[in-house]
């Protein structure tokens, strides 16, 4: 960008006072959310003075810690799992040509554009299909869970972990590795030195997407979970069709400051592995790197 | 660390077709190796489930409301057509193409305004844009909840100004500043992608053959920006199009749209085949917006 394409004047006026108006409705609702999860009053919408109390309630409320620890270990195993395999699929997609990778290339990103409605109905239907072979073939008699909610979560998240890794990877230089192998890395040494620490910070990203899209989701798993394996979302979802209340605006500014310290983490993330993706990029360091073990 | 194997040029064997065709054979084995987890995943929590849909959806109930994987028919289909569906079809279609043009209007301003900063800027007004795109969907839906309200801010400060209380709530503008607001981050930062991309020195140019500011944009930058528009509009167009979460909590009995009416035939009425069919018809007119939309965007390169 260059000073004589910038625009002048009152069209970069426009331009500012446009972004503004965008930034204040981003921002206004969230705010006004989080100053009213403080104030004392039981009715919503009037003011009397700040006070910690539907903080206090939300903590000795059984639900809502039911809910939330249901949330965390369901977001445990699916971010590690969808991860892993998220990985795995993006270097098999991107560095290697096999039979069936077309294939797979579309099915890939099919979880990414189809609408989570879908998805739900999707899952819900095979879900009840699976118990209901599984308890003919085999006398198992199993039911929607935190079980099933995970197996869910993971299935949407493969996808996104793969596009953010497969990014990550595409901007690298595959020499790099080829170098690793010229110095006699082996394979596994030449992934975990090198190509490992350079996608670090795809792989951490799509691991917080991950953890993100897990804790957020609401209608995959209405779909998916059945009696007493409600996750924090949906329970709060059912909460919120019912009436807005002060306990409501506590656990929702709970839930926004969780994400955006995920945002924050995610950033710093994405800073510290760019620079050692630098240092990776010396010829010295990386022989050093290899040789160390 | 193992003193490196010798290598003379003299000493390896040579490289035959034979031998290069075995290691490439290898390798794509290794690559199918490393795929099959996930590969085998997909197919079952995903391929499999959308056959089923597909299946579903030319079944029928029987006397309990049960679905009976027998007696196969179009029945599902043909209330597709009904007045009723084809209402809520509608209203969907232009809530969500209003969306995605309002989203468009606004966004596109306001990316090229963060392009043209200086990086630090950029940076930062970046980050002010990835809060809330990242930050919980159902909580900021929930905020305009308590904003729209009989009792919220807005109409309090209307009635403090000396105007009458006010509701949007429940009406299709809460439905449509819900969608807006939800998905208005996935519209900017496409477009901003696609003008952080360009090459700006090709706006030079045009200016030094006199080119106005608006005749360059208007031939030089908005045709080069053409790809993020097409992105962010379908990214906010299909999500539009499926919504459950916003029509949930801010429409109300006469807002359903085509997402909670899909939701409602299996949590509520249990018409599963219905259900599937409407799954179906709604990912259909998804891909023809998205071709028809690409087909647009290719034409205007």
């Amino acid at each position: 960008m260059n000073e004589g394409t910038r625009p002048r004047g009152w069209v970069d006026r426009l331009l500012a006072l446009n972004a503004w108006v965008v930034y204040l409705f981003f921002y206004a609702p969230i705010v006004l959310l989080i100053v009213f999860s403080f104030n004392d009053n039981e009715n919503v919408g009037i003011w009397t003075q700040p006070s910690l109390r539907w903080y206090g309630e939300m903590f000795q409320d059984e639900r809502v810690m039911g809910a939330l620890r249901n949330s965390l270990i369901v977001a445990f195993f699916a971010t590690i799992v969808s991860t892993v395999l998220g990985t795995m699929l993006a270097i098999a997609l991107e560095r290697y040509r096999f039979r069936g990778r077309g294939t797979l290339d579309g099915i890939a990103y099919l979880p990414i554009i189809i609408p989570d409605v879908t998805m739900a109905v999707m899952l819900l239907i095979f879900f009840f299909q699976a118990f209901g072979m599984l308890d003919e073939a085999l006398g198992i008699n199993l039911s929607a869970g935190l079980l099933t909610i995970t197996l869910a979560h993971i299935a949407f998240c493969i996808s996104f972990v793969a596009i953010v890794v497969r990014a990550r990877l595409s901007q690298l230089d595959s020499s790099l590795e080829e170098a690793a192998a010229d110095l006699y890395a082996n394979r596994w040494q030449a992934f975990r030195k090198v190509t490992l620490p350079l996608i670090a910070p795809g792989v951490a990203g799509g691991a917080l997407l991950a953890l993100t899209l897990s804790l957020d989701d609401v209608v995959v798993t209405q779909f998916v979970s059945g009696a007493g394996s409600t996750t924090l979302p949906v329970y709060v979802f059912g909460l919120v069709r019912r009436g807005v209340t002060p306990l409501i605006n506590a656990v929702s500014t709970v839930m926004l400051v969780a994400s955006m310290v995920l945002v924050g983490i995610s950033l710093g993330f994405q800073r510290g592995a760019e620079a050692r993706g630098q240092r990776l990029a010396d010829p010295e360091a990386l022989l050093e790197e290899i040789s160390a073990d | 660390m193992a003193a490196p194997p010798v290598t003379d040029p003299e000493v390896t064997a040579p490289v035959t077709p034979e031998l290069e065709h075995a290691a490439g054979k290898a390798e794509a084995r290794r690559g199918f190796l490393i795929a099959l987890p996930s590969f085998i995943y997909l197919v079952l929590l995903f391929v499999i489930p959308l056959g089923l849909v597909f299946v579903y959806s030319f079944a029928t109930r029987d006397a309990t409301g049960q679905t009976v994987l027998e007696d196969w028919n179009l029945e599902s289909y043909k209330r597709l057509f009904s007045t009723e569906v084809l209402e809520i079809f509608l209203r969907s279609l232009v809530l969500a193409a209003l969306t995605t043009g309002i989203c468009l209007i606004v966004c596109y301003p306001f990316a090229f305004y963060i392009a043209t900063r200086t990086p630090r800027v950029r940076n930062i007004l970046l980050i002010l844009v990835m809060i809330p795109f990242w930050s919980n969907f159902l909580v900021r839906t929930y905020a305009w909840r308590v904003l729209l309200g009989s009792e919220g801010p807005l109409s309090q400060l209307s009635v403090l100004l000396g105007g009458e209380p006010f509701r949007l709530l429940f009406t299709n503008v809460a439905v449509l500043i819900g969608l807006v607001y939800g998905f208005m981050p996935f519209m900017v930062l496409p477009l901003y992608a696609a003008l952080e991309r360009m090459d700006w020195r090709l706006v030079e140019a045009a200016r030094d053959l006199y080119a106005d500011g608006w005749t360059a944009f208007r031939k030089v930058t908005l045709p080069l920006s053409m790809p993020g528009v097409v992105a962010g509009s379908i990214l906010v167009f299909i999500p539009s199009l499926g919504a459950y979460v916003t029509p949930a909590l801010l429409g109300g009995a006469r807002t359903v749209l085509m997402g909670d009416y899909i939701v409602s035939q299996f949590l509520a009425a249990r018409n599963w085949p219905f259900g599937s069919a409407l799954s179906f018809a709604v990912m259909f007119v998804m891909l023809l917006a998205t071709i028809f939309y690409f087909r647009a965007g290719a034409k205007t390169l």
